[in-house]
């Protein structure tokens, strides 16, 4: 009997193990040109109209392009679905040149027509399309539709006004204003050119508010979208993995890997392990702490995204003593900003000298005020705004959260805390968990005098950083300045690319000198691969095509 | 034994209740809304507010349960805020995925903790039983989550035996019938899959199962221990019937009585344990489903979730106390 028991104990132990080994053998990954890419979950569903997240985008930006894109690693807009534009004297109207030649993956062509009909497709959404679970970014960029409703009223007249077809291959677009980040925003994935023909097909206009979040009803964001993109949709098993197959049809240069599978794997841990193992060639959003083990993996790569964040520190300007501007600065030079770059980063950070990264092609501006650590300076200016020392400052930081720009936020504050505490002032410290109360309490504005948070843009616009911050009041900043509003006003207005320079450049340093805030760090965010994967290049609005990846051996 | 049975399965409705309103307003009580995990820095006042009237958030509380209630019987569980999916289309693909691993703990606890305790039991004392203990007690203190990721780097990532994610290989494509892939691989005669299948679910029932395994190897140590100083068992013995028929026929039989009990709250155990598993192996479960619907607010989810969990719950202990009437032929219900 005992022995029997036995037995069965170690049967029941290793028998699993044994039967899964016997195997081990025969499915080795099939990888040949399969790439296998992990994300950090499902797309939310493929209509990338209808999309505001990266996972989805990931995904979109593979099997949709837009009129324009940007530079492989840069943020500089090229052509892609059109290859040459123009802005006439008024400012409002654009002319398109489009590719001539070009498919959707569905065999229809690609032309003027089918550009208006995606313009306006989303100009005229109703409702629940027009609900910002659905239509975030085309509310963000364009305002208004054709008809809001009642719900959506507040949105105002909408930026777009018509599209013309003028001939097969040029597409005239009317705005109602002038607008400079209509042509860069054109990058974004929402603003993707899809098959008018697949879209009708499969029922992509059919969609209701369930329980009060849009979900799209015909089967095109699940099982049909259609591009023009290197790589076509194959199939979607949600929680496991979306298969993408090369478009032989493709205009561009032929993509070197055949098939493109991109698995969700939520934790950043598993991602890694999933990559060391070999079951994925690459992965997304590499915890910082993680960077050194990639780096000392002889089989493993890290690949940089270049740096598309700003992290700040917030001052609060709507009470005193931190609405004088002498206060401010003190607090400026009374944050060791280098030290905490080089302390905490891994050497994945810049000092921060202005709120957008020097990564944006244009506004920013080199020569600006600048507060390096000094605490004696901090103490002479709290003197002269007649304060007695120490001035008490209520500094607040997030817990539960790693951001690129602040991967261990409690390190940053204590570090922060250490140095203003050398510089005159008395910190009180205050924390919140990130979700959900931090990010509530920094942005109505009760998150103390001082806090730290940060930003990663969507497009490569300087209105995209300090047009979001400083355009216009915010509970955040309590930070009023007529002249700095209009200038960034100003600048959103004007197409001309060497004027808006010269207007940020000038709101930059207008910045600098008010000291609304302190920002600090500009990051690089990394990506891990195996070192068989070639030509991957991370653009830094966080989602690229993967045309140019092949497997070029070890 | 069919009256109780309907009995029970309408005892269901006042347990379901009960749990809507805690499940109900718990998410509620929890700081922040799914507004503001949803849109995280992009949270501007105006955004919020205008979310808050589109989602009903505005209304007082009883009327959104009311509405809720409503939806709910009907059999709309919702939409999920981070899915835009149905939550009961989630429910249905994700349901089988943790059965297949809860099933797999649960057959990896008993099948090495009722011998494990078995022979603990008999040889009471000695170098055997002191170890086990000490197994069981293992079994029990390391956090899942630790195991699971310990186990993780021994045997995928150093030995590269075993895969580190998911349930079945990207690459592999599994034709899904029921969902539960053990049996949809098995019905297509896919050995190869299965294997693939198979594979993927050994370290996620390992870590999962090491606190039932645990548990149940000290129950039947303790049940054995009990059962074999009773008369029955020595008159068994004393008439002369062979030791392993006494065993089997007088020991093991009347000890299957708490352990069965105990492996039906340990369902229990196993779905909240699923969570964790569940997250570090990337298997698309309803325990990382779960976690990541309580991390990101999502309502619809949490609620609909956990009172289908609540349900299954129910039904197992259910079928727990049929199983002791065949175990047991004395019990009777009525």
């Amino acid at each position: 009997m005992r022995r029997r028991m036995m037995k069965f104990a170690v049967v029941a132990a290793l028998g699993a193990v044994l039967t899964a080994t016997s195997y081990a053998a025969v499915s080795k990954l099939q990888k040949g040109g399969t790439l296998i890419f992990a994300g950090a979950s499902d797309p939310t569903y493929l209509d990338p109209a209808l999309v505001s997240d990266g996972e989805s985008f990931r995904v979109t930006k593979q099997i949709f392009q837009g009129l324009v894109e940007l530079k492989p690693g840069t943020l500089k807009v090229e052509p892609a679905l059109a290859t040459s534009w123009k802005v006439a004297r008024d400012g409002k109207t654009w002319t398109f040149g489009l590719r001539k030649g070009v498919k959707f993956h569905d065999g229809s062509q690609f032309n003027a027509a089918a550009v208006c009909f995606n313009f306006n497709r989303w100009y005229n959404f109703t409702g629940p399309f027009q609900d910002a679970s659905a239509s975030y970014y085309y509310r963000a960029i364009f305002g208004g539709f054709h008809h809001n409703e009642a719900a959506n009223a507040s949105l105002g007249a909408s930026l777009y006004r018509s599209c013309r077809a003028n001939g097969k291959y040029t597409a005239v677009i009317k705005l109602t204003k002038r607008s400079g980040p209509f042509l860069p925003s054109l990058v974004i994935s929402s603003f993707s050119m899809q098959s008018p023909t697949a879209l009708k097909k499969y029922d992509a206009d059919k969609g209701e508010l369930r329980g009060s979040t849009f979900y799209p009803t015909g089967t095109y964001a699940f099982q049909h979208p259609t591009g023009t993109g290197p790589y076509k949709f194959q199939e979607w098993k949600i929680g496991q993995k979306v298969v993408l197959v090369r478009n032989n049809q493709y205009w561009g240069k032929k993509p070197g890997i055949s098939t493109l599978i991109i698995e969700p794997i939520s934790n950043a841990t598993a991602r890694l392990q999933a990559l060391q193992k070999g079951d994925v060639n690459g992965y997304d959003l590499v915890n910082t702490p993680d960077i050194p083990t990639i780096k000392q993996d002889s089989k493993l790569r890290l690949v940089d995204r270049p740096q598309f964040n700003v992290g700040y520190v917030t001052i609060n300007s709507s009470h005193p003593p931190f609405n004088n501007v002498k206060v401010r600065q003190a607090v400026a030079y009374g944050l060791d900003r280098a030290s905490v770059v080089r302390s905490f980063y891994s050497g994945r950070g810049i000092v921060a000298k202005e709120f957008m990264p020097p990564t944006i092609p244009f506004g920013y501006e080199k020569n600006v005020k600048t507060y390096p650590y000094s605490p004696s300076k901090a103490k002479a200016l709290l003197k002269a705004a007649g304060l007695s020392l120490p001035v008490k400052v209520e500094f607040w930081y997030p817990t539960n959260v790693s951001r690129p720009y602040m991967p261990n936020p409690k390190l940053n504050f204590e570090a922060f805390k250490a140095s203003l505490e050398q510089s005159g002032f008395s910190v009180d410290a205050h924390s919140a968990p990130w979700r959900p109360d931090y990010v509530k309490k920094v942005n109505d504005g009760t998150a103390g005098d001082l806090n730290m948070i940060g930003w990663t843009g969507d497009y490569g616009d300087p209105d995209n950083f300090v047009g979001t911050f400083f355009q216009k009041y915010s509970p955040q900043f309590g930070f009023r300045n007529p002249k700095l509003f209009s200038l960034l006003d100003k600048a959103e207005a004007t197409v001309s690319l060497k004027q808006r320079d010269a207007l940020y450049r000038q709101a930059n340093r207008l910045i600098a000198q008010l000291v609304p805030g302190i920002p600090y760090v500009h990051t690089k965010p990394a990506l891990g691969f195996d070192k068989g994967v070639k030509g991957y290049v991370a653009s830094p609005v966080g989602t690229e095509p993967f045309a140019g990846v092949s497997f070029g051996g070890q | 034994m069919l009256r109780f049975v309907v009995r029970r399965l309408l005892l269901l409705v006042p347990i379901l209740f009960g749990v809507s309103i805690l499940i109900f307003f718990w998410v509620r009580a929890l700081p922040g809304s799914s507004i503001d995990a949803l849109l995280g820095e992009r949270a501007t006042p105006q955004l919020v507010a205008q979310y808050k009237r589109q989602y009903g958030l505005n209304e007082p509380l009883y009327k959104q349960y009311g509405k809720y209630l409503e939806r709910t019987v009907k059999g709309d569980f919702g939409v999920s805020i981070a899915s835009r999916r149905l939550v009961s289309t989630e429910i249905r693909e994700r349901f089988p995925a943790t059965v297949e691993l809860a099933l797999a703990a649960m057959i990896f606890a008993m099948g090495v903790g009722i011998p494990l305790g078995f022979l603990a039991a008999k040889r009471h004392g000695s170098l055997f039983d002191h170890l086990s203990l000490l197994l069981s007690l293992l079994g029990i203190s390391i956090p899942i989550f630790f195991l699971a990721i310990i186990l993780k780097y021994i045997f995928a990532v150093r030995l590269g035996w075993l895969p580190t994610v998911g349930r079945v290989s990207v690459t592999i494509d599994v034709k899904s019938r029921t969902n539960f892939y053990v049996i949809d691989t098995i019905l297509a005669g896919d050995w190869h899959a299965l294997g693939d299948v198979l594979k993927h679910l050994v370290l996620p029932a390992l870590a999962l199962g090491s606190i039932p395994l645990a548990v149940v190897a000290r129950i039947t140590r303790a049940a054995v221990l009990d059962v074999q100083n009773e008369d029955y068992v020595r008159t068994a013995r004393a008439k002369g019937l062979a030791p392993r028929i006494v065993d089997r026929r007088h020991i093991f039989r009347n000890a299957m009585l708490p352990i069965s009990t105990i492996v039906g709250l340990q369902t229990g155990l196993l779905l909240s344990g699923a969570v964790l598993t569940e997250t570090v192996f990337a298997y698309p479960g309803m325990g990382s489903w779960l976690a990541n619907a309580i991390f990101n607010r999502d309502y619809a989810v949490i609620q609909g979730g956990v009172l289908f969990l609540a349900v299954v719950f129910v039904l197992v202990n259910l079928l727990v106390d049929i199983s002791y009437a065949l175990i047991n032929p004395r019990i009777r219900y009525s």
